[in-house]
């Protein structure tokens, strides 16, 4: 399969403290991959240079054969990377139709027809199954709502690869459940999903493969059972 | 097209044959005074609300972009003679490309460097003009109101029907924009900028257009007030009442809707020339301040913002 | 050809009006820079200063510095309240960035207006025995119109250096921006901290009032001239850091004062907006910053 997204010796400081340390990642067109690490790991910063909210200070970034490294956010949303926030972020003033608007017409606008925006933004919403909520204002929604609001409007961009940051962080069984499935029904529609989550039941669920951060480096990648085996993963992340 | 005659041009073309007719029909000379202030602060309301309601930045310093359009006349009234439509143009893009210069510098940082900046702008702009001797400096400057006034009976007729033709013009483009691709990009900056930024809005370059957008509807409405008031000086022009009445406007009438400034311009300037007249312009000018305070903390979402809540209240 | 007296004397007379902008500045790089709550109203708090060493002054002849210091607790208190104000209407409801800047707005206006309604706009000035006479070193004169506010608001700016730096609240202060939780789990509550904190920066504003009557005669709109100042200082100085807001206002005084000396005292409002604005351009961390 050929690789969509590429980040070559990945490395970010703050200050005196090392966020990333040269991570290599891979993600192949329409894979399913599962970003799992202990808490300061650098998952977040990673998918915040991926989406372009920060800038790494060494590597490189390539997405289809183009670098990035260097492109603001909103240009790489442009060109396929949506990514969802573990907080909710939704445009609090419009309705949540309104909200995938603003996908459609600026990151997916050159791959939208113009004309029928409002029946793009209906199909995602049933893709999702907010359909019903169409009309409701984004800002009045329930939690498990506001992260399938944050998906639709990931995947009203139209991406070619789609960062779901801790979607389900906090939310009971059966909305783990809805949300998992919701993000294989995204994979199928041809979208690559990093799946960046806690929620061990979960990623094994929908992982093909499973890479593994610790203190800012890649310690294990590669298919979930044999990633989980791996002493080392055990030792960093499981807890001894 | 849908419509092709919207209520919106309706009335837009009654305002304009109303005012016309009120040229012809009204004698005191007064009331186009009072019409044009009040028209002057419905623009200057309408160009904050672009920044301010539509984008979520707060510019302080709106008597600074306004001041700039005036004595941006002055100086090429002096200078060339130029006719007032092109000192509107010129007024226009001074301080559009003002607007744009601190965008520039500030917004790329935090929200309230802008709204710092602004605020300082306004006094720079004044030292600079007070200091510049060609247009008077801090002694201020007559203007000769030029002869020609058309067909109107006098000039403040004249120049009150242009400033009614700006005025809808302001509107027009303001609610073009608030019901525009463009308008839906800044509306989602305001209510979460790194969330529109990933959903492929160039926050920045449509920040700045805002704030140009901004500047240069300003310097619309400064660009006649020498012709208006016929002697400019610094701390007339850069009037810290100018800048209160660009953001209690839209505050009080509500930022959100293009109509917003629109009826809080209308309902607080002819509440002030009420007051003035009645009573006193001090007076005035601290209510104003007053009604700022109490609508942005008890009421935020101002007039149309209330009436919008209670029409969605009794349709649900 | 520069004076060598000329610049000399300037350069003086900068560093004390720059020692005096520490304290125009120093509530400012606590409610602004700390707590991060832009209150653009504070300059119009010290001309209220201002006004109140005025009033008591020709009142009862009372010197404007003991004023500055018996006004500071009731200033505390408004200020105090001016918060509970604005943490119930804009920071609990994630206003603050709009409505919460308007407010302020119009709460210096509301100021400004009232003290024009008042007492007009005519200039007022206070009277003391030593504000007319001159220390004399060499060819440097100290006049102590200005060495007396220099003083003054060194002293100041050390106390609440000292303050921050030393006390259980002080530092609750500092971490109060950066780590609510951590605080909340030591069992200080962050709004109380806030609001002791943005009434302290306020208390300061009485002192600083008085000393800006101290140096020259005062009408309401004044104020407008510090709110570029004072942002200018705290941005140049790094936001929060209280010694890095002292060096910054001095840095501020000495190019206004040169500024005025060399080129007329009409074009120094313009130097802190020009200080401002090459600030935020090319070191928006400030001076010091990293």
């Amino acid at each position: 399969m050929s690789v969509v997204l590429r980040v070559e010796g990945l490395s970010k400081r703050f200050g005196g403290f090392t966020a990333l340390q040269s991570v290599d990642l891979q993600v192949s067109a329409r894979e399913r991959l599962g970003l799992i690490g202990p808490n300061g790991s650098g998952k977040t910063t990673l998918i915040n240079c991926i989406s372009g909210a920060l800038y790494n200070d060494t590597g490189r970034i390539v997405f289809e054969g183009h670098e990035i490294t260097r492109l603001p956010p909103y240009k790489r949303a442009r060109l396929g990377i949506a990514r969802s926030f573990q907080i909710p972020k939704p445009f609090r003033s419009m309705t949540v139709l309104e909200n995938l608007r603003i996908p459609l017409e600026y990151a997916a606008w050159s791959r939208a027809e113009h004309r029928r925006i409002t029946d793009e933004a209906m199909h995602v919403l049933e893709t999702i199954g907010l359909e019903d909520l169409a009309n409701k204002n984004s800002g009045d929604l329930t939690q498990v709502d506001m992260r399938k609001l944050e998906l639709a409007r990931a995947l009203a961009a139209k991406p070619k690869v789609l960062v779901s940051d801790e979607a389900m962080a906090g939310l009971s069984g059966a909305e783990v459940d809805e949300i998992i499935d919701i993000l294989l029904a995204l994979n199928k529609t041809g979208v690559a999903v990093i799946m960046i989550e806690h929620i061990m039941r979960a990623v094994m669920k929908f992982s093909e493969r499973v890479a593994v951060l610790d203190a800012g480096q890649k310690i294990a990648d590669g298919d979930p059972q044999s990633v989980i085996a791996d002493p080392e993963v055990q030792r960093a992340y499981l807890g001894e | 097209m849908r419509n092709l005659v919207s209520p919106f041009w309706v009335s837009a073309v009654v305002v304009l044959a109303a005012g016309l007719a009120f040229t012809e029909l009204a004698a005191n000379e007064y009331y186009f005074t009072a019409a044009y202030l009040i028209l002057q602060a419905l623009i200057m309301a309408v160009a904050w609300n672009i920044l301010g309601g539509f984008t979520g930045y707060v510019n302080f310093g709106s008597a600074g972009f306004f001041a700039a359009g005036a004595y941006t006349s002055i100086a090429l009234d002096k200078a060339l003679g130029l006719p007032l439509p092109l000192l509107i143009v010129a007024g226009a893009l001074v301080s559009g490309l003002i607007g744009l210069g601190v965008g520039y510098l500030t917004l790329r940082l935090r929200g309230v460097y802008f709204a710092i900046a602004t605020l300082a702008l306004a006094i720079v702009l004044e030292t600079f003009v007070s200091n510049w001797t060609y247009v008077g400096g801090a002694r201020g400057a007559f203007i000769l109101t030029p002869e020609n006034h058309l067909w109107f009976s006098s000039y403040v007729h004249m120049l009150f029907m242009l400033m009614l033709i700006l005025a809808v013009a302001s509107v027009a483009i303001s609610r073009k924009l608030n019901f525009s691709r463009l308008g839906r990009g800044l509306a989602a900056i305001r209510d979460d900028e790194i969330a529109a930024e990933c959903a492929g809005v160039p926050t920045l370059r449509l920040k700045l257009v805002s704030t140009t957008i901004m500047g240069a509807m300003m310097g619309v409405a400064g660009a006649p007030y020498p012709f208006f008031v016929t002697y400019v000086e610094p701390i007339s022009a850069f009037n810290l009442f100018v800048a209160v009445n660009a953001i209690a406007m839209p505050m009080i009438g509500g930022t959100a809707h293009w109509l917003g400034p629109v009826v809080g311009a209308l309902l607080v300037g002819s509440l002030q020339e009420i007051i003035k007249v009645n009573i006193s312009s001090e007076i005035n000018i601290l209510l104003v301040g007053i009604m700022l305070v109490l609508f942005i903390s008890l009421a935020p979402q101002g007039i149309v913002g209330l009436v919008q809540k209670h029409l969605r209240k009794r349709s649900a | 050809m520069v004076s060598v007296d000329l610049l000399a004397n300037a350069i003086v007379a900068g560093l004390l009006l720059g020692g005096f902008y520490a304290a125009v500045a120093l509530g400012l790089a606590i409610v602004f820079g700390q707590l991060d709550i832009v209150n653009i109203a504070h300059p119009a708090l010290i001309i209220a200063g201002a006004y109140t060493a005025y009033i008591l002054n020709s009142r009862f002849g009372l010197d404007p510095v003991l004023v500055g210091v018996l006004a500071a607790p009731v200033f505390f208190l408004v200020g105090a309240g001016l918060y509970r104000v604005y943490y119930a209407a804009f920071e609990r409801t994630g206003q603050e960035s709009l409505s919460g800047l308007a407010f302020f707005f119009g709460i210096m206006f509301i100021i400004e207006v009232a003290l024009i309604l008042v007492y007009g706009v005519d200039y007022r000035l206070v009277q003391t025995g030593y504000l007319g006479e001159t220390l004399n070193l060499g060819f440097v004169g100290l006049p102590y119109r200005m060495l007396v506010p220099f003083a003054v608001a060194v002293t100041l700016t050390v106390a609440v250096y000292v303050y921050l730096a030393r006390t259980f609240t002080g530092r609750a202060i500092q971490a109060v921006a950066q780590d609510r939780l951590a605080l909340q789990l030591m069992g200080v509550d962050p709004i109380r901290i806030k609001q002791w904190a943005f009434g302290l920066g306020i208390a300061t504003a009485a002192v600083a009032g008085a000393l800006l009557i101290m140096i020259g005669p005062v009408e309401p709109s004044v104020g407008r001239q510090y709110i570029g100042r004072a942002f200018a200082i705290v941005v140049l100085g790094g936001m929060g850091s209280i010694s890095g807001m002292f060096v910054a206002a001095l840095i501020l005084g000495v190019i206004e004062s040169v500024v005025a000396t060399f080129y007329g005292p009409s074009w120094a409002p313009a130097v802190a907006f020009g200080v401002l604005l090459l600030t935020l351009a090319l070191r928006p961390a400030g001076l010091f910053g990293r």
